[in-house]
């Protein structure tokens, strides 16, 4: 694995300077990697993990399962892709089992994801049966616990 | 009231530098000698549900059997050394309580043991407190913290009955390579000495893997190999280490352990079998995170310019400051004056003067503050 991927995984403001002092590589060598990893889309963007709801925003999400019948010689992608294009959706996934497609769906509120839903995106053609899970609380994303950080209790000097 | 043996022993010197630190406020400290992880999630589960299956009660004197087996496994996997799991291993309550077991089981009133410093701050009261001589061997940065075979042999008298070593090494971060183990073996052979190493750094090497004493030829029989889970598995807290040594020692150490401490907590050795099972995804990862703060912190040493030997092992610098000033006055003016905590290198015997032990087992912010504030101090000083 490669160590300044494993650094930025954790923490994409690590300064490039920081890096080199903990690979043992020099300042521009690291800075052309992440070039390259950018380039070559292993890197795919910086983002930001937010806990909306501590900034005081409110945004509701629901999980969406979704039935489709796949079409012959595409699959599920083109379907898929349809359904990725509009904004609302944030995350999508093709799963094994009941369901064909788990939708992730944010939106101001409610209201707002049920229309979305029963308007744009039950309504795709070949789409035949969706289950709509609204998420009443988030504890853990993108590999963050979201609630309050567990404290160390070291001795302030110890053999 | 209290005993000769007892009023012979100092005080540890980092219990004396804690009461300073404690009396002052906001400071960033460097001078831990766990690991900044909480033990992983994992472990803490498994002891609550040993908690909840009613896991409360003592166990064998010798400790969990499933426990002794995980371990015997390990060992083996690690260097091919075969301890038998029902007869030459012994859970105890931490390397601490392992050591000083080991020391009062081989040693008679006079014995002298070989103490190689710096070293660990029990060493030498463990033996002092059983009647014995420690004797120290001071190592050198020039020679990498490690004795040479001449050194060993001119401390060797009649009365030497075993030699304490413990790499890789708290508090300078060195490592012994295979060969000046070899050569220390011959030694130990010849003279009919024990060795007692403390390995509980052994996992954490960052560039060659670490070789255990007693898998080198004809040790096993000699060696008292002292381990635990504290370090490797961030489980400080819950006291569980064990010694390794042949049946005849352990015998006698359970002697000492049945009648000091009984057996360690349940709960403890509990948690001990989940880190072996599932620990060692979350023990490589703490090992590549030291890693990345142990090039930070050495190279951020060398830009001062300070004289540094580069850690290989455990989680410590250990920068000479002879030229500033000595061990504690430096580390109290830099607690005063930069507020950062670190230990002056003395607290580990007396050739640890000239130096100052820096734990880079802290979060990198911590690490990258404390060391703007070294820089600073340093300038300071030379103004």
């Amino acid at each position: 694995m490669d160590e300044i991927l494993e650094i930025l995984e954790d923490n994409a403001r690590v300064s490039y300077r920081e890096i080199a002092d903990m690979t043992d590589l020099d300042e521009e060598k690291v800075k052309k990697k992440i070039d390259e990893y950018l380039e070559s889309g292993v890197i795919k963007k910086f983002k930001t993990v937010i806990d909306w709801e501590g900034a005081g925003e409110e945004k509701v999400y629901a999980v969406v399962d979704v039935k489709i019948s796949p079409e012959r010689g595409k699959g599920y992608d083109l379907i898929a892709k349809k359904i990725s294009n509009f904004p609302q959706v944030k995350e999508v996934y093709l799963l094994s089992g009941e369901y064909d497609l788990s939708v992730l769906v944010e939106g101001e509120n409610m209201r707002e994801i049920a229309f979305f839903i029963s308007d744009k995106l039950a309504t795709i053609d070949r789409v035949y049966r969706t289950t709509t899970h609204f998420i009443l609380k988030k504890y853990k994303e993108h590999g963050e616990i979201l609630f309050e950080k567990e404290r160390n209790h070291r001795l302030v000097v110890s053999p | 009231m209290i005993s000769r043996n007892v009023e012979k022993i100092p005080p540890s010197g980092i219990r004396k530098f804690f009461e300073l630190v404690i009396g002052a406020d906001d400071v960033i400290s460097l001078g831990v000698g766990e690991p900044d992880f909480v033990t992983p999630w994992e472990i803490r589960e498994s002891a609550i549900y040993s908690l909840e299956r009613g896991y409360t009660s003592y166990t064998s004197n010798y400790g969990l059997l499933g426990l002794r087996e995980a371990i015997s496994d390990q060992m083996y996997e690690k260097d091919g050394t075969f301890y038998d799991p029902e007869r030459e291993i012994l859970i105890t309550c931490g390397v601490s309580e392992a050591y000083d077991l080991a020391i009062r089981t081989i040693t008679d009133p006079k014995d002298e043991i070989i103490v190689v410093e710096p070293c660990y701050v029990s060493y030498q009261p463990c033996v002092t407190l059983s009647g014995g001589e420690p004797i120290s061997l001071p190592t050198s940065m020039e020679d990498g913290f490690v004795p040479t075979p001449e050194e060993i042999e001119q401390r060797i008298t009649d009365k030497t009955k075993a030699i304490v070593i413990s790499y890789p090494n708290n508090p300078t971060g060195a490592t012994m390579n295979k060969k000046r183990m070899e050569e220390i073996a011959d030694i130990v052979s010849e003279y009919d000495l024990i060795v007692i190493s403390d390995e509980i750094y052994d996992d954490l090497t960052y560039n060659e893997k670490h070789v255990s004493f007693s898998s080198l030829n004809g040790m096993k029989d000699r060696t008292i190999l002292l381990n635990g889970f504290s370090k490797a598995y961030a489980m400080t807290g819950w006291r569980i280490g064990y010694l390794a040594a042949n049946e005849e020692i352990v015998d006698g150490a359970v002697k000492i352990h049945q009648y000091s401490m009984i057996c360690a907590p349940i709960i403890s050795q509990m948690a001990a079998i989940e880190a072996i099972v599932s620990g060692e995804k979350g023990k490589m990862e703490m090992i590549r995170e030291y890693n990345r703060r142990r090039r930070m912190v050495v190279k951020r040493l060398n830009e001062m310019e300070l004289d540094i030997f580069e850690p290989k092992g455990a989680f410590y610098a250990f920068p000479s400051i002879k030229e500033y000033s000595g061990s504690e006055e430096f580390s109290e003016r830099l607690l005063r004056e930069k507020r950062v905590a670190v230990v002056p290198g003395n607290a580990f015997g007396e050739c640890g003067e000239g130096f100052v032990r820096i734990s880079y087992a802290a979060s990198r912010e911590t690490i990258i503050e404390a060391m703007d504030r070294i820089g600073e101090f340093l300038e300071s000083l030379k103004r």
